[in-house]
């Protein structure tokens, strides 16, 4: 189908979109790398009047990495983040591991992490990855530019706290030391397809091999993506043993809050989620040196 | 609204509604009908193009207001005074294609991944083209004429086969 008609601006500054989309509230959408809003223009499930195109905001396509933090701007494409020079670092595996599986090598030629963020979709891969990584958005509203923890920012399915008018610059991923390792485990029907189910784990230890610090987030599990908050607090403090990525499981299992759908039953991907998060974080410790 | 798109080396000036979709814009504005829609939402990849150069798009989910000021690549433009270009050579030895349809996305995809990775394994091609879909062939010789392209691409200038 064709998009209902609509206005299209193209600012070339951030000014000049924030401006914009203040001007037009909630009948504008920002226009990124489109590979959701498009589709969902197309099938009438989304009609903005206004689109306003920032792919012409090219400050806004860096990945800038300090010491601190890595920041991926709101039109840095995915196909960016997979080929980035620091991606095969270990403390990086979680993202490099996403950024391999997000929907199809072509649309992620086009596709953003931080439109993915945005489109909160609940089986969308970049909000999982934020939470383990407890990413930031940095959003820039009437009172000026604010950065938002991600647990705070994914409100509930398609709706994120960005209110009309504002706009998502980039986001914020904190740089770990190199005794970091994640893992993401996607189980999909076919390429390009959301996730059935979906685990994001992250873990640093110290230097006598006990968990400092454990992201473990589930996506398809929930009106949009969850933190398995029990997991982390289980694995925080340990060390890696099988007893442990059993009992993390178990609670990913319990976190667990999926919809059937034809990609499978309630059953069906409660049982991925725990045995997605045990194959991830066996792979992020085996990443780390450590069999478990 | 005006677009000002260059197609294969072509400036094509056009005014369109903001909503048309870029490959409809090549189909029916420039009459470059090799472009094909498939599933029209981004899954299938029949309707790939190059865009400046070096990156893959799903024509059928891109406005062609975004391709304003850009250059873009399709399946006509592939072939130079009359020499088809390695990649649709490989294709045609290797009988990469049977009805066809998929096959301007498949070229307009390897042409990318190889711009990427010139000297890709077959995971590698494997990987890169999961973003299209062909119902015919089996992938097992698209594979191996995106291989052979990247052994004709490598082979030092002036080399013939």
């Amino acid at each position: 189908m064709i998009p209902a008609a609509f206005d299209y601006v193209r600012p070339h500054t951030t000014d000049e979109a924030f401006a914009q989309l203040q001007r037009h509230g909630a009948e504008a959408r920002v226009l990124a790398g489109g590979q959701s809003l498009i589709p969902a223009m197309r099938f009438r499930l989304a009609r903005p009047a206004v689109l306003v195109d920032i792919n012409a905001l090219s400050d806004l396509g860096e990945l800038r990495m300090t010491d601190r933090v890595l920041t991926v701007g709101a039109i840095a494409r995915d196909s960016d983040v997979e080929r980035a020079p620091w991606i095969g670092e270990r403390r990086w595996s979680l993202i490099h591991d996403a950024s391999r599986v997000v929907a199809d090598p072509v649309v992620r030629q086009m596709g953003t992490v931080v439109g993915s963020l945005c489109h909160n979709d609940p089986a969308g891969d970049w909000t999982a990855v934020a939470l383990a990584s407890r990413a930031t958005v940095v959003v820039r509203g009437t009172a000026g530019t604010r950065r938002v923890p991600i647990d705070d920012f994914l409100v509930d399915s398609f709706a994120t706290a960005i209110a009309d008018g504002e706009m998502a610059l980039g986001a914020e991923f904190p740089v770990s030391d190199d005794r970091t390792a994640g893992s993401y485990q996607k189980v999909e029907r076919k390429v390009g397809d959301f996730a059935t189910a979906a685990a994001a784990v992250l873990v640093s230890l110290n230097a006598d091999g006990t968990i400092r610090s454990a992201g473990v987030a589930l996506s398809a599990a929930g009106a949009c993506a969850v933190r398995v908050d029990k997991a982390e607090q289980l694995l925080a403090g340990q060390k890696p043993s099988t007893e442990l990525i059993r009992a993390a499981s178990d609670a990913a299992w319990h976190r667990s809050a999926p919809q059937a759908d034809l990609r499978g039953s309630v059953e069906f991907k409660k049982h991925l989620a725990g045995v997605l998060v045990a194959r991830g974080l066996r792979q992020a410790f085996s990443r780390l040196g450590v069999q478990a | 609204m005006r677009v000002h798109v260059t197609v294969n080396g072509v400036a094509y000036k056009r005014d369109v509604e903001p909503r048309t979709l870029l490959a409809y814009f090549l189909r029916e504005e420039c009459r470059l009908t090799g472009t094909h829609v498939g599933c029209d939402t981004s899954s299938c990849g029949c309707c790939v193009v190059v865009m400046d150069g070096t990156r893959a798009v799903k024509s059928c989910s891109m406005f062609a207001a975004q391709a304003d000021g850009h250059e873009i690549l399709t399946v006509e433009g592939l072939a130079e005074a009359g020499k088809l270009h390695p990649l649709q050579q490989g294709f045609w030895d290797q009988h990469g294609l049977q009805c066809g349809y998929c096959t301007p996305g498949m070229l307009l995809t390897s042409y990318a991944l190889l711009k990427h990775q010139p000297n890709p394994s077959e995971a590698d091609i494997r990987e890169g083209l999961s973003g299209n879909l062909c119902r015919c062939t089996g992938y097992q010789n698209i594979v191996k004429a995106v291989q052979q392209a990247a052994a004709t691409l490598g082979q030092p200038a002036g080399a013939t086969k």
